[in-house]
C-alpha cells in the first residue's frame, strides 16, 4: 500500500488539486496572454495579469528523468518510480510512473507517457503510465 | 561611500562532530568569540551580523552571550546552503557601503544530533514541496537525484564516476585533523561497498556528513584589519545568483537539466569582478551536499567543458598535485557539513598559508555554494 503525503492546498494551487479530484490534469494559463505555467503562481510573469485560468492538458508527455524512491532506513511501503514529465503543452510536472516494475535495470528516459488518476486514501494524484506507442 | 575594501579578518569554528553535547547558541558563541579574537578585535567593536535565514540563533541572544553592546546592521541570506557564500557578500556590502565597520558572520546547528536535513520532510516546508512530497520526493537525496539521473544518462556515467570524487574528498580529509574523516582515507571499492541511498545514483559515501558545529567569520575593511594586526584575506569578488524559474532544491524547470545555470552566471560575474579567468583560480572550494553537484559546478565555472567533469576528476586534476585542488579540507563529505561555511574557513587558511593541506603559492581561491560565491585572493 502506497502512503501519500497529501498536498497542502493554498490560494495559488487549489485549482490543480480540485481538478485532479475530477480526473483532470490542469495547467495554469494566463487569461490575458495565454502563457502556460507550472508550478502555479498568482500572477503571469509575462504580462503581469492576475486573470489566472487553467486549461486541461492532453496528458501526453515524455519522461525527462526518473528515480526509484525507496528510503534506505525507512523504506517506502512500496518503492515508487518518480518521474519528471515534459508535457506536450510545454510545461513540466513531477509525478510517478505506475504499472511498471520499480527496477533500475531499464531505460525510462524519453519514454512516452500518458496521465491517469489514482486515489491514495482520499488524495487523488495525477500519475502516468507508459504510452502504448513509443517512438 | 567609504571606499573601503572588505576583507575576512578572522575565522573561528568549533569541532565538527556527530554530537556536540551543547546548545546551538553555545556553538555560535564559541565560533564567534574565536573569529573576533582571531581578527584582533574586541566584541565591543562588532556592529553588524549576518547569518542564514534558517539559523535558529537569534541575533539578540548571540550578542548578549558574547558581549556585543550594539548592532547597526543585521542581515540574513535566503535559502539553504546555496546561500553560504552570500553571507560574505552581505557582510562585504555592509562594510564597503559604510553601514557597518565589523560584521560577524555566523552559522551554527546540531544538524546530526538534533534536526537532520537528510531525513524525510514531515511537513511541506514551503508550497514548492506540494510538487514533490506527494510523489515521494521527500528527502534531499531523492530531490537532487532526479536531476543527477539525467546528467548520468546524458553523459553515460555510473555511480563509480561519482565515487572518484568521494575518494578525493576523503583523501584530503585524511590529513586534516579537523575532519571527521581524519586518518580515514577510503578506496573506490569502499565507496562501491557503501549502501545505496538512491540506487543507482547515490551511495552513502556520496553524501555530505550531517554534522554538529559552528563557524564564524569577522569581516571588516582592509584598513581596520591592518590596524588590528589581523592576517586578513581580501574579498576580490562576491555574488549570489537567483534565476527566474529556479528553486533552491527543485532544479527541474530550466531548459537544460544537465547544467547548473545559476553557477554558470555566478562564475561569469565573479571572474569579471575579480578581473581574472577560470585559469587563474588555484583552488576551488565547492559546496557539495552530494558528490555529483561537484561535477555540475566544475563545468559551470568553466574548469572543464560540458560533460567533462568525470574525466577531469579521473585525470587527477582535483586531488593532491592536481592542477585545481578541490575541497582541500575534505569538503562537506570529508570534513563536515556546516552548511558550507567551513569551506570558507579553508579558503582563508589556504591564502594565509595555514591549511593542513597547504597548496604552495595559492593566490586565488573560489569558494562556491553553487548559487552564491566569492573569490578570495592575495
Amino acid at each position: 500500500m502506497t502512503t501519500v503525503r497529501p498536498p497542502i492546498f493554498d490560494f495559488d494551487d487549489a485549482f490543480f488539486w480540485e481538478g485532479a479530484k475530477k480526473h483532470k490534469l490542469l495547467i495554469q494559463r494566463c487569461g490575458d496572454c495565454d502563457t502556460l505555467r507550472h508550478p502555479p503562481t498568482p500572477m503571469c510573469a509575462t504580462c503581469g495579469s492576475t486573470n489566472n485560468q487553467a486549461v486541461e492538458s492532453s496528458g501526453n508527455g515524455s519522461i525527462l528523468t526518473w528515480i526509484i524512491s525507496q528510503h534506505p532506513t525507512e523504506p517506502d511501503a512500496q518503492p515508487r518510480i518518480v518521474i519528471l514529465v515534459q508535457l506536450d503543452e510545454g510545461t513540466r510536472i513531477v509525478s510517478n510512473l505506475v504499472d511498471v516494475e520499480p527496477t533500475h535495470e531499464q531505460n525510462l528516459n524519453d519514454k512516452r507517457v500518458v496521465v491517469c488518476f489514482i486515489d491514495y486514501d482520499g488524495t487523488v494524484l495525477p500519475q502516468f503510465r507508459l504510452a502504448t506507442v513509443q517512438p | 561611500m567609504s571606499g573601503a575594501r572588505a576583507v575576512i579578518a578572522g575565522i573561528g569554528h568549533t569541532e565538527f562532530s556527530q554530537n556536540s553535547g551543547r546548545s546551538t547558541l553555545q556553538l555560535a558563541a564559541e565560533a564567534s568569540r574565536d573569529a573576533i579574537r582571531d581578527a584582533g578585535f574586541s566584541p565591543t567593536e562588532v556592529d553588524g551580523t549576518v547569518t542564514f535565514s534558517m539559523d535558529t540563533n537569534d541575533e539578540l541572544a548571540l550578542i548578549r552571550t558574547i558581549g556585543v553592546p550594539m548592532l547597526r546592521f543585521c542581515a540574513r541570506t535566503r535559502g539553504g546552503g546555496g546561500g553560504a557564500s552570500a553571507t560574505v557578500q552581505l557582510a562585504a556590502a555592509a562594510v564597503e557601503s559604510g553601514q557597518a565597520d565589523a560584521v560577524l558572520v555566523y552559522r551554527a546547528f546540531n544538524e546530526r544530533s538534533a534536526h537532520r536535513f537528510g531525513q524525510p520532510v514531515q511537513a511541506n516546508p514551503d508550497p514548492a514541496w506540494n510538487w514533490a512530497s506527494p510523489f515521494s520526493l521527500n528527502t534531499p537525496a531523492k530531490v537532487y537525484s532526479l536531476t543527477f539521473q539525467r546528467y548520468m544518462y546524458e553523459f553515460g556515467l555510473t555511480n563509480e564516476d561519482f565515487g572518484r570524487y568521494s575518494v578525493v574528498a576523503r583523501d584530503w580529509a585524511s590529513t586534516n585533523p579537523n575532519a571527521q574523516f581524519y586518518e580515514r582515507p577510503i578506496t573506490l571499492q569502499d565507496h562501491q561497498d557503501s549502501r545505496w541511498i538512491v540506487e543507482p545514483i547515490l551511495r552513502k559515501l556520496d553524501c555530505c556528513l550531517e554534522s554538529d558545529g559552528g563557524v564564524a567569520l569577522l569581516i571588516t575593511s582592509a584598513e581596520r584589519a591592518v590596524d588590528h594586526g589581523a592576517d586578513a584575506v581580501p574579498i576580490l569578488a562576491s555574488s549570489a545568483i537567483q534565476l527566474e524559474g529556479g528553486h533552491e532544491m527543485f532544479a527541474y524547470y530550466h531548459e537544460d537539466l544537465c547544467e547548473y545555470p545559476e553557477g554558470r552566471v555566478l562564475g561569469e560575474k565573479l571572474y569579471r569582478q575579480a578581473d581574472i579567468t577560470a585559469e587563474d583560480i588555484d583552488i576551488a572550494m565547492i559546496y557539495e551536499n552530494f558528490s555529483p553537484i561537484v561535477f555540475l559546478q566544475l563545468e559551470a565555472f568553466g574548469f572543464c567543458g560540458r560533460g567533462e567533469a568525470s574525466d577531469f576528476i579521473k585525470d587527477g586534476h582535483i586531488g593532491r598535485g592536481g592542477s585545481l585542488p578541490v575541497n582541500t579540507n575534505g569538503g562537506l563529505l570529508g570534513e563536515g557539513y556546516i552548511h558550507g561555511m567551513n569551506n570558507i574557513v579553508e579558503g582563508v587558511r589556504q591564502l594565509r598559508g595555514t591549511s593542513a593541506n597547504q597548496i604552495s603559492g595559492a593566490e586565488h581561491v573560489l569558494v562556491s555554494a553553487g548559487r552564491s560565491g566569492i573569490i578570495l585572493g592575495r
